[in-house]
């Protein structure tokens, strides 16, 4: 497929977003984060922060610094062929995430289950069974929006969202996974729980996975839950952290 | 004794604020900060301070405890007194140990910022010292009994000083925007529509979103799109058609239509006015907009005139000349007898 060029869209004067499509697309997503690589490894003058989403990356800048021009020259620049390199970045790592897809953690998983017509156990070893990735993050620190869901359990989602989610839920939406952070309303399905927190505002990094980054849920049992929910409580990290393969 | 600023009263939404939370968008992270950067900067760079404490509708009461404090207020024209006598609604002046600084909304005005000369005593969450309630970063929301500890408290002024500052000046001129970036979901006569309208701000407005009454604004092609970044002064048009212009406690991505941003510039003035105020808007390109940058920030940067209160209230005609006198001299007072 041919790669066509992105629309420049003026957010004020202070921002633009480059977009590269209207729907949530790996390789559309791919392409936004290329381009952020890029500029996050040789940043224009003027240039102050990216913010990947699924299809477009949001440019905040100073326009004293630098002219909306200059920034789409410099954009163009980069994406062009035989454009700057993109050094060797994050994107590579694989995180093993543990959850629990005990109906006791997983609050949603029956009526999901009922809803996508196959047992929960079945459900538990698709989701189980996909490669992720980490498209953005968004709605709320630590909110991490995975594309890679398998198409059968893809799910509407609710006309009305339900209570606010258990710390670490792990949920279903549309044709999207995702992994919650603090506890918010959601209109999603909790499909499991990890014990490892996306977001610990005073660890260091305080984030777990990077946009771009591949993700696979490794199940656990409710015991085992428990005991790396203390160890993650303690400050350490539970999920692992692979080279890329 | 450690210099201390003490809470005595606060209304809702009494928050810590420093210039934002920056860099982190990108995990979710809401910047948050002031809601009139140029007040915030008026009052922060008069007190020579690193954050303020912004004050809402429902006002605040402080008072300085273990040193004398140098204490400079901006924002909006609320009634600010110090013991019981008005000051100006922008000043920098003494806070003597005891003394109570009340700010209470005035004529005009939404948000008010309170800023002491010094560094505050807090840890930083994620590199900033802003307030962002929803998502539980930096400190909670201030209420009475809560105290900020202040070390290399900054000299206080030796008289109380009005504070001049041009770029706080309000009028009714329209809010300036930039069309886009999804003004293509709306057909020509709805953006007439949009631009045309009077437009009223709703009850239920707060740090996060100003609600738009008016005209319904009609989408061209659905309202639902791929959630994508949000700028701040973005105005969305969810799908009841009612705008809502996204402000400092946003969320950082958003799925609805943005039909307009309003110009930095412009936004403090957006802040001020208070549910039920009007406004209108008016469409500009990029180069108008970078112009009224240009003169906004080179008039904060040459900073604010100080003039003595003295003076400062004569020319204002705001109290009998007696009364200033008292002012002057109940100030001076405090001043003197402070035990630094």
């Amino acid at each position: 497929m041919e790669e066509s060029t992105p629309r420049f869209l003026d957010c004020g004067e202070t921002a633009l977003s480059v977009e590269f499509g209207d729907s949530v697309d790996p390789a559309i997503n791919a392409r936004v984060l290329t381009l952020d690589a890029r500029l996050r490894a040789a940043p224009p003058q003027g240039l102050r922060e990216t913010t990947p989403t699924y299809r477009a990356l949001l440019l905040r800048y100073e326009p004293l610094e630098i002219s909306r021009d200059a920034l789409i020259a410099a954009v163009d620049a980069l994406l062009a062929p035989g454009g700057i390199e993109e050094k060797p970045s994050r994107s590579a790592l694989r995180w093993t995430i543990p959850c629990c897809y005990d109906p006791a953690f997983a609050e949603d998983i029956d009526v999901a289950a009922a809803l996508l017509g196959r047992p929960a156990p079945s459900l538990a070893q698709l989701h189980a069974g996909a490669d992720y990735r980490v498209y953005m993050y968004g709605f709320a620190p630590g909110w991490c929006y995975l594309g890679g869901l398998p198409q059968a359990l893809a799910i509407p989602r609710r006309a009305s969202p339900r209570g606010p989610t258990p710390q670490g839920a792990v949920l279903i939406g549309g044709a999207l996974a995702l992994i919650a952070a603090n506890p918010m309303p959601t209109g999603w399905y909790v499909v499991g729980r990890t014990p490892e927190r996306m977001f610990a505002p005073r660890r260091d990094p305080p984030f777990l996975a990077a946009p771009g980054e591949a993700v696979r849920f490794e199940p656990i049992d409710a015991e085992t839950f428990l005991a790396l929910d203390a160890r993650a409580a303690a400050g350490e990290t539970v999920a692992r952290r692979d080279a890329p393969r | 004794m450690s210099a201390r600023l003490l809470v005595e009263a606060a209304g809702p939404g009494v928050t810590l604020q420093d210039v934002g939370r920056f860099g982190l968008s990108r995990y979710g992270v809401t910047p948050a900060g002031p809601m009139d950067l140029g007040a915030y900067l008026a009052a922060t760079r008069a007190a020579g301070a690193d954050s303020a404490i912004e004050a809402s509708l429902g006002g605040a009461a402080l008072r300085a405890e273990g040193a004398t404090l140098g204490v400079a207020v901006a924002g909006g024209d609320f009634d600010i007194r110090l013991d019981g006598i008005p000051l100006p609604s922008a000043c920098l002046v003494a806070l003597a140990p005891g003394a109570r600084l009340t700010l209470r909304a005035g004529a005009s005005g939404a948000w008010c910022y309170v800023a002491v000369g010094g560094k505050l005593d807090l840890a930083k969450t994620l590199g900033s010292l802003a307030t962002h309630a929803r998502s539980g970063l930096g400190p909670k929301p201030l209420g009475a009994g809560d105290a900020l500890t202040i070390i290399d408290a900054a000299a206080p002024p030796p008289e109380p000083l009005a504070l001049i500052a041009p770029w706080l000046a309000r009028d009714d001129a329209p809010i300036r925007l930039l069309l886009g970036p999804q003004a293509d979901y709306f057909a020509r006569d709805e953006i007439e529509r949009f631009l045309n309208a009077r437009w009223r701000i709703g009850a239920r407005s707060d740090r996060m979103a100003y609600r738009l009454e008016g005209p319904t604004i009609r989408h061209a092609r659905g309202h639902d799109i791929v959630s994508d970044g949000v700028a701040m002064g973005a105005i969305q048009i969810p799908g009841d058609g009612a705008p809502l212009a996204l402000l400092a406690d946003r969320q950082p991505t958003g799925g609805y239509p943005k039909i307009a941003t309003v110009i930095g510039a412009d936004l403090g003035r957006l802040a001020q006015l208070r549910p039920g105020g009007g406004l209108s808007f008016r469409a500009v390109s990029w180069d108008e907009a970078v112009a009224a940058r240009r003169d906004y920030f080179a008039a904060i940067e040459a900073g604010a005139k100080r003039e003595p209160l003295r003076a400062a209230i004569s020319a204002e005609s705001l109290l009998a000349e007696n009364l200033v006198g008292g002012v002057v001299s109940a100030l001076s007072d405090q001043t003197e007898s402070s035990d630094r």
